[in-house]
Order: C-alpha cells, then sequence, then structure tokens
C-alpha cells in the first residue's frame, strides 16, 4: 500500500501531520485520536504544495496490483491526472471526505484519464473538472464504485460534459456513484459491453444516466431525478461500435424536468426536459419494475434517430439503424408525468385527454422489418404513437402493442474480481 | 530553496563552464532513466550555444503540432552499424539505442539580458528563425523542455526534461512542469498585446496520450518520423536537399524506393494547394488521436492524411460526445461555413474543457485556424436536415 502526501517539507509541522496521516491510513479507527486537522486555505483547499505532483508521480510508478490510497482533504489540483498502468486500484477515504477538486484546473480535458487495465477507483469525489469528471478510454474491466462526480456550483452549461465516462471498456461496473451536475451526462457508458450500473444516484444533470452504443448493460436501482432525461439508452451514427441490449429495472425516475442545458449540437440537447427513460434507436431493450414518476413530457420515450433532428443528408453510416426495434416495456409503475411536454409533443396533450400517457413513440418504422416488436405490457400504461413521421396528424393511442418477446435477456455477468467490494456497507 | 551557500553556487558555476566530466559523445542508456539531461551526452553548452553532439541529424517536418508558438530543434541519432527502415504509412522502424530529441524554446524580445529567464517571449519571424542544424545561438532563446524518445529493446520510451533558469542543465520532470509566460507578438516590443498564459510541459502519462497512437497495445511511437512528414527538402549535411535522401545516404535510412513516397504539404508553402496544406495541418494536429486506433477513435472523426471518406472527415457529421465542446454547432464540418463547424469552434477555443487538441497548449494557433477556415470554405456542399419533423425542442 501506499500513500499520497507523505512527504511534507513543512519544518516542525510535518511529523506531527505525518504521524496523523499515518494514523488514518493504518487504522480508520484511530480518526478521532487525531488532534490536528489539515490546515486549509480561504477556499478551504488542503494545503499542500506538493500533492498534485506527488500522486501524479504515485500514478506514473504505479504497478500491477498497487492500491494508492489518498487520505481525506480537499486538494486542489491544476492539470489532468492520469493513470496508464494495469491493475491500479485509487482509493479515498469517502466520496464526501477525499475531494480532487479541479476548480483551479488550466489544463487538460479531464479531472482524470485512465487507460490501464483491471482499473478500480472508490471512495472519493472528482469536482469541477474542466471537461469530463472521469474518461476511461479503450480497457478492460473498470470499477467505479463509490465515486461522486459533481460540479458544486449546480447545473450550468458551462460545466463539463461527462461525469464518469467508460468508452470502449469491455466490463463496466458502476455502483454506488453520485454524478451532479454534468452538462451532458452524469454516468456516461459510451461503446462498451458488458456493463453493470446499480445503486448510483443522478441528480442535475442533463442525462443522469446514459447507455451509448454500448452492448449488454444492466440498469438497475438507480435514482435518476431532476435531471433533464433521467436514463437514457442510445444509438448514435458514425462509430466504430453500434449497441443493443439494455436492461433497465428497479430503478426509480422521477421528476427530470429540469431545463435542458446542454450545449447545442450535442445528442443530449435534443433531449426534452421531463424525459423519463428514452430509448433512442437502440435494439432489445427491456424497462421493467421501474418507479417512474412525473417526468412531465412522458415517463417513457421510444423514439428514433429521426427525432432528433441531427440526420444531416450525410450523416448517417449505411450501416447504421436508426430506429428502435425489440422494446419491452412491463412491469413498471408509472405515476403522474406527461402533463407538461416538451414544445415538440405539447399539441399532442389534448389528444391524449390533458396528459401524455405513460409511454410515448414517435412512431418511425424500418420499412424493411416487418414490425418493430415494440412491445408494452404494463396494466395502467397507454401508449401514444406520435406519428412524427406524419408530422403527427395521426398520432393515436396505439393499443395493439399488447405483447412480449419469445425471450428474455440474460442478466450481465462480470468476472468475479470486479464485483468484490473491499468495503461493504460503506 | 533559492538561496544557496556562495560556495555552492561557485560550485555550479565551475561545473557549467565545463569542469564537470560532462560526456562528450551520445550515450544510449538501456535501463535507467537519467536525472540529468547531460548525462544523455547530447549537447555541448557554451559560449551562447547549445550544439549538437557527432552523429545527431537535424531535421524537420512538412506540419509541426502546434505548441503554443514554441519553436521546436528536432534531431535524431543512432547507434554505429545500425539503421531505421522505411515505412510507407506508418513511423519508420528505428532500431534499439535510436534517441530522438526535441527541444522547445522560445525568442525572447530583442534586449533582453538574460534570455533563459525571461517570462516574456516572441513569436519567431523569419529574422529570428533558426535551423538548428549546427545548434541554436542561444542569445535570444529562452529553453524550456527537451524531450526524448528513445527506442530500448522492449519499445520507446518518453522522457520530458525541462531547463534550469541558467540554460546549463535540464532535469527530467516525469510528471511535467506549468510554466507562466507571455507571449508577444514580434520582437519590437512595439506594444502588440502580450498574452500571457501558461505553457504545459506533458506528464509521461501524457506523453503517450499521443505518442501511444494505437489502443490495442499502447506502445509508443514517433509521429513525425513518417516519409510523409519528413518528404520534404531542409538544411543539413549535402546542403538543402530532400531529408529522407540524406538519412539515406547517411546510412540512417534504408528501403527509401525511388518512387510513390507519400508526402505531406508544406502547410505554410502558398504554393501549395488549399485542401493540400490543411489536411497536412490537420493529419499531424490531431490524427494521432484521430485516427482507426487512435484515442479519439471513438468519436467517429479520422483525420489522419489518407482518410477520404468525407463523413469520417466530419462532413455533416453530427458529434458524438463533444459536449460543449459543440460550441453550439450542429456538424464537426459545415461545407463552406468554418463559422458553423465544430472543428474550427474547437480549435479556436482554449477552455480545456473544449479546445482541441486537448493537450499541449493553451494559446489558440491564428495562423492554422485561418488556414482551415480557408480549407472549409473551400468543400462545395451542405449539410441539410431532413426526415423527420424536426428538432425536438428544449422547453
Amino acid at each position: 500500500m501506499t500513500r499520497i502526501g507523505d512527504r511534507r517539507k513543512m519544518p516542525g509541522k510535518g511529523l506531527s501531520i505525518l504521524s496523523c496521516w499515518a494514523a488514518l491510513a493504518l487504522a480508520p479507527a484511530m480518526i478521532a485520536g487525531c488532534a490536528r486537522a489539515p490546515e486549509t486555505d480561504a477556499q478551504g483547499f488542503t494545503i499542500e504544495p506538493d500533492f498534485e505532483k506527488s500522486l501524479q508521480q504515485r500514478l506514473l510508478d504505479a504497478k500491477p496490483g498497487e492500491v494508492i490510497d489518498i487520505p481525506a482533504g480537499k486538494y486542489a489540483l491544476s492539470r489532468s491526472l492520469s493513470l496508464a498502468a494495469n491493475g491500479v486500484t485509487i482509493r479515498g477515504q469517502g466520496m464526501d471526505k477525499t475531494v480532487l477538486s479541479f476548480a483551479r484546473q488550466i489544463s487538460g480535458a479531464e479531472g482524470m484519464l485512465v487507460t490501464g487495465d483491471d482499473f478500480t477507483i472508490e471512495d472519493l469525489a472528482i469536482e469541477d473538472s474542466k471537461g469530463d469528471a472521469l474518461k476511461i478510454n479503450g480497457v478492460r474491466n473498470s470499477v467505479i464504485r463509490r465515486v461522486r462526480a459533481e460540479w458544486t456550483g449546480g447545473a450550468k452549461s458551462s460545466n463539463g460534459a461527462y461525469g464518469l465516462y467508460p468508452v470502449q471498456v469491455t466490463n463496466v461496473l458502476i455502483e454506488g456513484a453520485v454524478v451532479k451536475g454534468a452538462s451532458d451526462a452524469g454516468i456516461y457508458v459510451g461503446q462498451s459491453t458488458n456493463v453493470i450500473v446499480r445503486n448510483n444516484r443522478a441528480t442535475g444533470n442533463v442525462a443522469g444516466i446514459e447507455i451509448e452504443n454500448s452492448t449488454g448493460a444492466d440498469v438497475y436501482r438507480n435514482v435518476a431525478s431532476g435531471n433533464t432525461g433521467g436514463i437514457l439508452v442510445f444509438n448514435l451514427p458514425d462509430l466504430p461500435v453500434p449497441g443493443s441490449r439494455t436492461r433497465i429495472f428497479q430503478n426509480r425516475v422521477e421528476s427530470n424536468n429540469h431545463v435542458n442545458f446542454a450545449a447545442a449540437g450535442s445528442a443530449v440537447s435534443s433531449v426534452p426536459a421531463g424525459s423519463g427513460v428514452i430509448v433512442n434507436s437502440n435494439d432489445m431493450i427491456e424497462i421493467f419494475d421501474n418507479d417512474l414518476k412525473n417526468n412531465d413530457t412522458a415517463n417513457v420515450i421510444i423514439s428514433s434517430y429521426y427525432s432528433t433532428g441531427f440526420d444531416g443528408k450525410r450523416g448517417m453510416a449505411a450501416a447504421y439503424d436508426p430506429f428502435p426495434e425489440d422494446i419491452f416495456v412491463t412491469g413498471n409503475r408509472f405515476e403522474g408525468g406527461g402533463t407538461n411536454p416538451g414544445a415538440r409533443y405539447a399539441p399532442l396533450k389534448a389528444m391524449a385527454g390533458g396528459a401524455l400517457p405513460a409511454v410515448v413513440w414517435d412512431g418511425f418504422v424500418n420499412p424493411a422489418r416487418k414490425t418493430p416488436a415494440i412491445c408494452v405490457r404494463n396494466p395502467g400504461a397507454q401508449v401514444l404513437n406520435a406519428d412524427a413521421p406524419g408530422k403527427f396528424a395521426k398520432a393515436r393511442l396505439d393499443t395493439g402493442l399488447d405483447c412480449a418477446p419469445a425471450t428474455r435477456l440474460p442478466a450481465i455477468a462480470l468476472p468475479a474480481a470486479m464485483t468484490k467490494d473491499g468495503r461493504p456497507g460503506r | 530553496m533559492r538561496q544557496r551557500p556562495a560556495a555552492l553556487l561557485l560550485l555550479a558555476v565551475l561545473l557549467a563552464a565545463g569542469c564537470s566530466h560532462a560526456p562528450r559523445e551520445v550515450i544510449f542508456h538501456a535501463e535507467d532513466n537519467p536525472e540529468k539531461l547531460s548525462q544523455w551526452g547530447l549537447f555541448t553548452i557554451g559560449e551562447g550555444r547549445i550544439a549538437p553532439h557527432r552523429g545527431m541529424v537535424t531535421y524537420d517536418l512538412a506540419a509541426p503540432l502546434f505548441s503554443d508558438y514554441a519553436q521546436k530543434w528536432r534531431t535524431i541519432w543512432m547507434p554505429k552499424g545500425v539503421h531505421a527502415n522505411y515505412r510507407r504509412d506508418a513511423a519508420f522502424d528505428f532500431p534499439v539505442g535510436t534517441i530522438v530529441t526535441k527541444t522547445f524554446y522560445y525568442t525572447t524580445p530583442e534586449g533582453v539580458a538574460a534570455p533563459q529567464r525571461s517570462g516574456a517571449v516572441v513569436k519567431t519571424v523569419a529574422a529570428t528563425y533558426q535551423t538548428g542544424i549546427g545548434g541554436l545561438d542561444l542569445t535570444r532563446v529562452r529553453l524550456i523542455e527537451t524531450r526524448l524518445l528513445v527506442r530500448r529493446a522492449q519499445g520507446w520510451v518518453a522522457l520530458p526534461y525541462v531547463w534550469n533558469d541558467r540554460g546549463t542543465e535540464a532535469t527530467l520532470e516525469r510528471t511535467g512542469a506549468a510554466i507562466p509566460l507571455t507571449l508577444g507578438d514580434d520582437g519590437g516590443g512595439d506594444g502588440a498585446a502580450a498574452a500571457a498564459f501558461v505553457y504545459s510541459v506533458p506528464n509521461q502519462n501524457q506523453c503517450a496520450g499521443c505518442h501511444a497512437t494505437d489502443y490495442r497495445d499502447r506502445k509508443l511511437l514517433p509521429i513525425g518520423l513518417k516519409a510523409r512528414h519528413m518528404n520534404r527538402s531542409f538544411a543539413g549535411e549535402g546542403g538543402e536537399i530532400n531529408q529522407l535522401k540524406r538519412l539515406a545516404a547517411m546510412g540512417y535510412l534504408d528501403g527509401v524506393p525511388g518512387q510513390a513516397v507519400p508526402r505531406n504539404a508544406n502547410w505554410q508553402d502558398e504554393g501549395e494547394g488549399v485542401a493540400a496544406r490543411a489536411r497536412s495541418y490537420l493529419d499531424v494536429n490531431c490524427s494521432h488521436c484521430h485516427s482507426t486506433g487512435g484515442p479519439a477513435r471513438t468519436s467517429g472523426l479520422d483525420l489522419d492524411a489518407r482518410t477520404a471518406d468525407p463523413r469520417l472527415l466530419g462532413l455533416c457529421k453530427p458529434p458524438v460526445a463533444a459536449g460543449r465542446g459543440t460550441g453550439g454547432r450542429a456538424f464537426d464540418v459545415v461545407p463552406g461555413h468554418a463559422d458553423k463547424s465544430i472543428l474550427t469552434y474547437r480549435m479556436q477555443s482554449t477552455d480545456p474543457g473544449e479546445m482541441m487538441p486537448e493537450l499541449g497548449r493553451a494559446l489558440s494557433h491564428d495562423e492554422g485556424i485561418d488556414l482551415v477556415i480557408t480549407y472549409i470554405a473551400t468543400l462545395a456542399g451542405s449539410c441539410e436536415e431532413n426526415g423527420g419533423g424536426g428538432r425536438i425542442a428544449a422547453r
């Protein structure tokens, strides 16, 4: 085990602080015995001039199996941190105790960039990065556990785009995390394979949780509230990796009515405020056993890339499938919602009796397929076919979707080492 | 820490003056990463000059990566009896023992007494430009860093050395460094607006962020030492001749074919077409990430010189994960409309959360941006939105 910040150059004070930290690191029970708290500046940052360099040095030197412990404190980082070694764990003292703050960042497109396999990060916070908070690119086996990614000034367009952002990762586990304020998506799993996102809380982001162009994802027991859109499953064109097979279950998706504060042009800028769960252009999706409540456009939206407004004539590869297909909505508990839909669907409200129903489908279908196989077998839940292809002329409640797929998607299984939590109960 | 006993200071001065055992020949370190640049035996410093040691060949590229207007002096050295093998598209295959140096420096304003301590630097112009072939005249130079790419048995290693404030030695800084500078527009000190910025020396992982050009093996490779970047004439041994021919004649490079050697345009040569110049510029500034195996393969934008598919080159391509880097624009490149193109927006931005490239600059490159704007203006076509009833409006 190695620790950051044990080489101090404060004459006279170094020893006592060092021993205090040693006690913290070696025996958490002794925390109460540490008389002296680390010194902080006027903004509450821990005064430790060597911290940044020493942490980056540890990341450069890290060997497989190494655990890099970061003591409690709120540390100001000026540049992106980067880790390329395999098999490294970065561990703080808790998401409210160990804070890596990038409020004073001057360079780097993310707070931390990871390009090593078998990576675990847990029990710390990454705050106020200029770009993404944590990006993991092109590796195997990433665990993000009890990490808070937050922009502390609240929802602002000037916040970084993504909170927790694995892209092209095989085997992803994100659990117990908290994401707030991302100007794009709080948790954004892109182009990845074999993914579990569970027990997280996403609030005040444009998109709370977004699974994009990923294959095989289980998204469950999360709370997504106060975002523009709660949980999104997208497929975008022009990417090397298409996605399918996501299960969204046992989540609480509530009051995702925040005004959209994403930059125009970005994919999520098309998300209407008040979206609970959106499936866009993705295939083989199950939405079941969720509590979906008071999402004012609609609790569930099923749509095509043609509804996002980015379908420039040359913007789509021939192989891209812009239609949502093989979708199953069942056993969810719906309450409220649809009462104040975004401008696009607002004219449909009266037709639907004052509020859009639980499920809104834009109605685009692939002419090459017999049926889109969109099934909604959910007592009490109605489906609005918005007839977007016909400019809403024949929008109607669609009663012909009471069906079920022949087979259900299997649960995602990750390597056992990834799901072993060394600190359960935190 | 700045105050030292006088005796130590004197000792340091004596050492710098040549009383040390600084090697006079290049030394390849096969395993260790020396703490001091001088331990590599690459340069002699004295009498206002830094000069390369025997066997180091200075070279230049058709277009350089923009690095906050820093000048770059590039050299290549390899042990006797070995040579690199030509590759058409990839970096040349260099033998173990090869040492590539890139020294980043700025021109200082005229009349500055101690250029190495000058926080004020200026853009280099014709009158202050140095080829570096015999080294550098340091009269108006502030040395910033020298990066080494060293070819060892296990592969390339990147080592960033940062120069001290006397210009006598550079020290390995694996975690990088931040150096505050002020860039004036020229050497005249005529009141042109000066830009304060922080020059960032990358950490060792960030070196790999660009130089590990294929995510599958994550091996470091040289970026500039490819046929298409090197295929130009430049001063040196044998005169102003093609660099590939020079390297071949010197026995450093084997297998250069007589024809069909790829060539990127000199980005500043107005005798060449705008598209060729812009593609050359985008290739060297972007394609180490924006390529099929690079870190930005996830974006669907591929700016490698060989890419021909307009969609991969960004034409009417919606962004994927640009976030606020879109600048409110809908497509990477809108033909004829640089002002509607995300590409130029991100080149112009200096916000770390928006700008491209992500690393290596704090300033924007006016001349490069002008070139890309001109290039986009020449592109024909338009990005129409069609199909399904328009955009979903956000409330």
